[in-house]
């Protein structure tokens, strides 16, 4: 064996970026929740009660936004989508049957990352904005009613897409074994790495 | 602010059980603005905020007789005066149209409102703002058709008119109601609140006013607060008043279907991440490398 | 009012002219609606401005400011000759059958006997022509040129619906619209009731104006009948009452005069005033004038009152002129007044031309304010910036502040326009060290009467024997003084003698020392005392009337005769006989009122006539005049003429009077009093082009509610109000600030642009209106503006000297 079995796949700060932008996401999607349906709105209880559930969840939303623009940045070169993403996302039944040696060769990220990278920036996006638009009691009142009704039915639906991401994401972290153990200490498996991510092991170690 | 016993509540706001229904509907109550007995006196507004104990600022003056100039937390009704000419006819009307929560039937604003009991309606049809339970997140304003919920800047809690519900309880009635020295503004059921209408409303056309009629909009289910109109067919020229207002079909998908079918996604991609973990077990590179290691070693001893 | 306000709903049309019911009676101008939606009455608004009660109207005409009275003649005009008047009315209630002298005319807009010199009239032309027995001759046919109805039908044969186009800038279809609304009512089974109030009486011909308005009513037969009437509207709580107890300076409790300087004569005095009937058979009522005297100078003097010393005639002061307000600040500027007690009255901000209030003011010696409020009065000397720039360090004026209580803080009765008498108890105590009025006065009084009687002085047995019969000297109760103006009896009062059975021993009406059941029992024999006659009935034997509650109405006529208490004598309309036709059955079937049922006068309301005054008897219903009917024309009484005519106002934006277009001594109304200063600080148009006028909001009283917070917060901020037309060529934005100017000083405030003043065209003349409310100055919470007097000219109507507040000239840009 005349490679390390540890690879490095995150830095430092690109896991402390993450998992801040996680536990934003965590807090900002309770409380989002919280308020979205009845059946919830328990979970208010979780900061202090209704008002204060109103009060944190824009502050964490722009928090998180702002880290999130952070992990961006260091990203979203990674997350270029290439030809043979396509035909990675045409074999999508391959992968959740965990057929990955039939799938086309996955770099750093797979088709399936990426996709959920660019959703998270869309939909962190959106909620930024629309969040603005109907921020109480600072700005919702510069706007038209109807600007106000919009963004707060876009707000609602693109945080229904981006908890449905994140549960997608979660569970792939959950279900490829390594993976969360790379978020968590910043190495991963060589095993992992090959089986995964092959060209981006060949970049990073020439073979 | 509620004062009525939680059995008069027919509607609560983000609840999604029933309200007790046991004991037989009251009767529903209606206010009666006849906008053409109005003399835009502001003596109700007044009423309202002595009986309320509000108090606004003391403003400057616009440029029209409106003062306060818009409904605040601090003032839950405003006369508004509206110059409207009719050019063909060379006629000029001072139209006065005294403005606040109209009570719909089918309230937009507890409709909207995501915390429990902060909005109620209660059985005589009155709804109502419970600022205790409120959390200040403005969802109320996004949910009237009429644009009446104000937020305090105070604390943040919303405000309204309350159709003087703790008046009405015992008896009385609203305090507007109460002080109108013209007979403009009468308070009753809302069945007796209609025929009264109705006959004004015969004699405004025979005064001329064939487009006199009744503001008691289906489109949210009617109101508890309604209007005498000269000119019913056109109920924009004062001020703004909405010819056909309903709960926004933004407010209505957002708070209606979109929000169940939303947390059914959720829950059911929660539970097919589960039940694909059961069925294809973890994805495990180490696991897999073990295989195709001991494989390959095994083919590299042979 | 002659009628009341709950009355105002038995009205078939509503004339709301020279006031603002909407906005300045809110509360009355309920019965409005109530006429509206129950009595399907019409509601005709002529008002230079589109008001609160124009956009309640079914008709609304504008009117240039000053000019009601070339609009009300107009109006008669047309119903004399589209004959739209009640005949059978007019014929037997009004002098429209009387002769006038043959001296009298009317031309050029100057009726008989003016002295240029001395702007004033002698009067003797206007007098009726007399028989022998000294009885008014009449012609019943009307047809006799001196008759009374062909001189009005001539002098108003003038006022052509072209020539009210012209003056009033009213277009002609609107004034005839208004016309045929009017003349709806000469049928004898409608009726209108005219509601005024500034409008008309503010004017330097306002009390004619009222007047023309009196002779409508009196051609369309709408005097004396519910819902019509000419109805007062007043403009504050009690000044009905102040009126009633005689506090003008000409005036003694219940509209008795003070004697003129040349009426140092009592019997002279006497016999002026208690009018010998001049037709036969009518009950010219103030020929009990000595009653009513005799008993008011026995409340006031009480034994230094004699028989011997003419009931004390002598301590009534003998009037040289009129000691009106604007003479007293005259003669504050002259320094001839140099101490002044100014009790519930802010004339800083109340009186034209603050700058002459103001000076006046700093001339004095000493002030004492007695008020509930900080008024700008009461701090005149004080520096406001803008609002009052004055130099505290240049006045030498000491000034006593008394504060008083509000009304709702005392016990009492106000009289309301009605003539209703209602009694009040206070809803709080009063804050700090404020006093009851009563005790206030009492007080300065006391110690007067100390000093004189320590020191004597020049005539001190007026201020001595003044009768003070209260409990507490230094605090009479308001009901020792309901008492006192009730009036008692001081000897047995015994009924007259009975002329059927002469020998009956007369009956006792009132035992010594009981109060009187009402003015017919007061005698001129010294053993009644009745501080104002017109109050007695207030508080009988039977106890306080005025604090009776019972709303019940038995002829649903709006007619609550146990609620409260009404002068005269319980009558809830004045001249109520004339409801009936001269056979004595109701003009209108539908709504029977006053009517002779055989025996005696009765009906929803105490009759206005002797009970049992057969109708065959010929007692006419307009009692108190020596006529026995209203008087279409005055033959003695108003200073300006026996007939309203036209006359502009003192500053008036048109260059000529169209009525007297070469005379110009008739331009402005020709008998009023002009100071010497004055008439040169009337603006003139090409300085000032655009005619002003000043009015009350209804958020607002006056210059109090800017001390409340929740009048402040409804109408925050001084405006003016102009036409979009004037705006545009003005250049002057909605909301922005203006800078209004008359040739007395100038305001700087914010201008609401609005449809609902146009500009008006007077022969040519386009002219604009600015409107300005009153109700801001420096004191109290709402935002702080100028006194609005600041603009308005020091002249007052040549009658009762109300000053011209309604119609002046001014120019305006932007500031």
């Amino acid at each position: 064996m005349n490679i390390p079995n540890q690879i490095p796949r995150y830095s430092d700060n690109e896991r402390l970026n993450h998992w801040l932008t996680a536990i934003c996401f965590m807090l900002a999607a309770l409380s989002g929740l919280s308020l979205f349906h009845p059946s919830l709105f328990w979970l208010t209880n979780l900061f202090g009660g209704g008002p204060w559930t109103r009060i944190l969840h824009p502050f964490i939303g722009l928090v998180m936004a702002l880290v999130f623009a952070g992990m961006v940045l260091r990203f979203w070169q990674h997350n270029k989508l290439q030809d043979n993403d396509r035909q990675w996302m045409k074999q999508w039944r391959d992968a959740i049957s965990n057929r990955e040696d039939r799938l086309p060769e996955v770099g750093r990220y797979n088709a399936g990352q990426k996709m959920i990278f660019w959703l998270m920036v869309v939909c962190i996006a959106t909620l930024l904005v629309t969040g603005i638009l109907f921020w109480r009691p600072w700005f919702a009142d510069a706007f038209p009613i109807v600007v106000v009704r919009i963004a707060t039915l876009l707000h609602a639906v693109t945080a229904s897409i981006i908890v449905l991401g994140a549960i997608v994401h979660i569970y792939a972290a959950i279900w490829v074994k390594g993976s969360l153990g790379g978020m968590l200490g910043g190495t991963v498996s060589e095993k992992w790495a090959r089986k995964h991510h092959p060209a981006w092991l060949r970049e990073i170690t020439g073979k | 602010m509620s004062s009525l016993q939680t059995l008069d509540i027919t509607q609560r706001s983000a609840t999604t059980t029933p309200s007790p229904q046991v004991r037989t509907a009251g009767v529903e109550v209606a206010k009666l603005i006849d906008v053409s007995k109005c003399i835009g006196c502001k003596a109700c507004q007044v009423a309202c905020s002595e009986w309320n104990d509000i108090r606004d600022v003391v403003g400057t003056n616009v440029g029209v007789y409106d003062n306060p100039a818009d409904l605040s937390a601090d003032s839950w009704t405003v006369m508004r005066f509206t110059e409207y000419e009719d050019k063909e006819q060379n006629h000029l009307e001072w139209l006065i149209r005294k403005d606040g929560c109209m009570h719909c039937a089918d309230p937009g604003c507890l409709k909207a409102c995501p915390s429990p009991g902060a909005i109620v309606q209660y059985s005589n049809g009155i709804v109502d703002f419970v600022e205790e339970h409120c959390i200040g997140c403005g969802s109320c304003v996004t949910g009237c058709p009429f644009n009446v919920p104000r937020i305090s800047k105070k604390d943040n809690k919303a405000y309204k008119c309350t159709l003087c519900s703790d008046r009405v309880s015992v008896g009385l009635e609203p305090a507007c109601v109460k002080t109108c020295p013209t007979g403009a503004i009468t308070f009753g059921s809302k069945e007796d609140m209609l025929e009264h209408a109705a006959e004004r409303v015969v004699d405004l056309k025979e005064r001329g006013y064939q487009g006199a009629g009744v503001y008691d909009p289906a489109g949210v289910g009617g109101t508890h607060v309604m209007y005498v109109l000269k000119h019913a067919d056109k109920p924009e020229i004062y001020a703004g008043l909405p010819a056909n207002p309903a709960i926004s079909p933004l407010v209505g998908l957002w708070k209606g279907a979109f929000k169940p079918l939303a947390l059914l996604a959720m829950g059911v991609s929660a539970l097919a991440g589960f039940f694909h973990y059961v069925k294809m077990g973890p994805n495990d590179a180490d696991a897999d490398e073990e295989k195709s290691d001991s494989t390959a070693a095994h083919q590299e001893q042979k | 009012m002659t009628n009341h306000w709950v009355d105002i709903k038995n009205a078939d049309v509503v004339l709301i002219m020279g006031g603002n019911a909407a906005e300045a009676h809110p509360c009355g101008f309920k019965w409005v609606t109530e006429a509206k939606a129950h009595n399907k009455a019409k509601l005709v608004v002529v008002d230079p401005r589109f008001t609160r009660s124009a956009a309640m109207a079914d008709f609304y005409a504008p009117i240039r400011v000053g000019t009601d009275i070339a609009f009300l003649g107009g109006v008669i005009n047309y119903l004399l000759s589209n004959d739209k008047i009640q005949k059978e009315y007019v014929k037997n209630y009004t002098n429209a059958a009387f002769l006038i002298s043959d001296d009298y005319a009317c031309a050029d807009g100057l009726f008989s006997g003016y002295n240029p010199d001395k702007r004033n009239y002698d009067n003797t032309s206007w007098g009726y022509q007399k028989d022998k027995d000294g009885f008014a001759k009449i012609d019943e046919t009307l047809e006799n040129p001196r008759c009374v109805y062909q001189i009005i039908k001539q002098h108003y044969s003038r006022y052509t619906p072209e020539m009210v186009n012209k003056i009033c800038g009213t277009p002609k279809d609107a004034f005839v619209k208004v016309c045929e609304y009017i003349a709806t009512t000469s049928v004898p089974d409608r009726v209108m009731t005219i509601m005024y109030a500034l409008g008309w009486t503010q004017h330097s011909q306002g009390t004619q104006m009222i007047r023309t308005g009196a002779m409508l009513q009196l051609l369309l037969g709408n005097m004396g009948l519910p819902g019509g009437g000419m109805n007062a509207l007043r403009g504050h709580s009690n000044i009905q009452g102040l009126t009633d107890l005689g506090l003008l300076s000409n005036l003694l409790p219940g509209y008795m005069s003070l004697p003129g300087e040349k009426e140092s004569n009592y019997e002279d005095y006497i016999k002026a005033r208690a009018l010998k009937p001049l037709r036969p058979n009518q009950m010219s009522y103030w020929q009990n004038y000595p009653k009513f005297h005799v008993s008011f100078m026995k409340a006031w003097w009480g034994n230094a009152a004699t028989k011997e010393n003419n009931w004390a005639f002598d301590y009534l002061p003998k009037l040289d002129k009129g000691y009106d307000v604007l003479q007293a600040f005259e003669l504050m500027s002259q320094g001839k007044i140099n101490g002044y007690i100014c009790q519930g009255f802010n004339p800083l901000a109340s009186f034209p031309n603050k700058a002459k209030i103001g000076g006046a003011l700093a001339k004095l010696k000493f002030l004492v304010i007695i008020d509930p409020l900080a008024t700008e009065t009461s701090e005149f000397w004080k520096n406001f910036g803008v609002y009052n720039d004055v130099d505290p360090a240049k006045c030498q004026t000491e000034v006593f502040r008394l504060p008083s209580t509000c009304f709702a803080e005392e016990d009492g009765s106000l009289t309301n326009s009605g003539r209703w008498l209602q009694w009040h108890w206070k809803g709080a105590e009063p804050p700090g060290e404020a006093r009851g009025d009563p005790e206030i006065i009492a007080g300065i009084f006391t110690r007067i009467r100390a000093m004189y009687a320590k020191d004597g002085g020049k005539f001190p047995d007026p201020i001595v024997n003044l009768t003070w019969p209260y409990k507490i000297p230094s605090s009479p109760s308001p009901e020792e003084l309901a008492m006192e103006y009730n009036g008692k009896a001081l000897a047995d009062v015994t009924s007259p003698p009975d002329p059927k059975n002469p020998k009956e021993p007369p009956k006792v009406l009132a035992a010594a020392g009981q109060q009187l059941a009402g003015f017919a029992q007061l005698r001129d024999d010294g053993s009644t005392s009745c501080g104002c006659w017109i109050y007695s009935g207030a508080w009988t034997a039977a106890g306080n009337q005025m604090a009776r509650r019972d709303n019940s109405d038995p002829f649903g006529v709006g007619q609550t005769l146990n609620w409260a208490w009404a002068w005269p004598a319980n009558r809830r309309i004045l001249y109520n006989r004339a409801a009936a036709d001269p056979s004595g059955k109701s003009w209108n079937p539908r709504r029977k009122y006053i009517t002779w049922n055989g025996k005696s006068w009765g009906g929803a309301d105490v009759p206005d006539i002797r009970p049992d005054a057969a109708p065959e008897e010929g007692v006419n219903p307009f009692i108190m005049t020596a006529e026995g009917v209203a008087k279409l024309f005055v033959p003695a009484g108003l200073v300006d003429g026996p007939l309203p005519e036209h006359y502009e106002p003192f500053e008036s934006p048109v260059p000529t009077n169209l009525m007297s277009p070469n005379n110009p001594k008739a331009f402005a109304n020709p008998a009023a009093r002009v100071f010497k200063g004055d008439m040169e600080a009337f603006g003139k148009p090409k300085d000032f082009p655009y005619a002003a006028t000043t009015y009350r909001l209804t958020e607002h009283f006056h210059y109090w509610t800017k001390h409340s917070e929740l009048n402040a917060i409804s109408q925050p901020q001084q405006f003016v109000e102009i036409g979009e037309d004037l705006a545009a060529e003005k250049g002057i934005a909605h909301g922005s600030k203006v800078k209004v100017k008359s040739n007395r000083g100038e305001i700087t405030t914010v201008a609401v642009v609005t449809k609902r003043l146009k500009a008006l065209d007077c022969n040519g003349t386009k002219v604009h209106t600015v409107g300005i409310p009153i109700h801001w100055g420096f004191k109290g919470v709402a935002q702080k503006g100028y006194l609005a007097n600041t603009l308005t000219p020091f002249v007052g109507d040549a009658n009762t000297q109300t000053p011209e507040f309604k119609a002046f000239i001014v120019n305006i840009e932007k500031a």
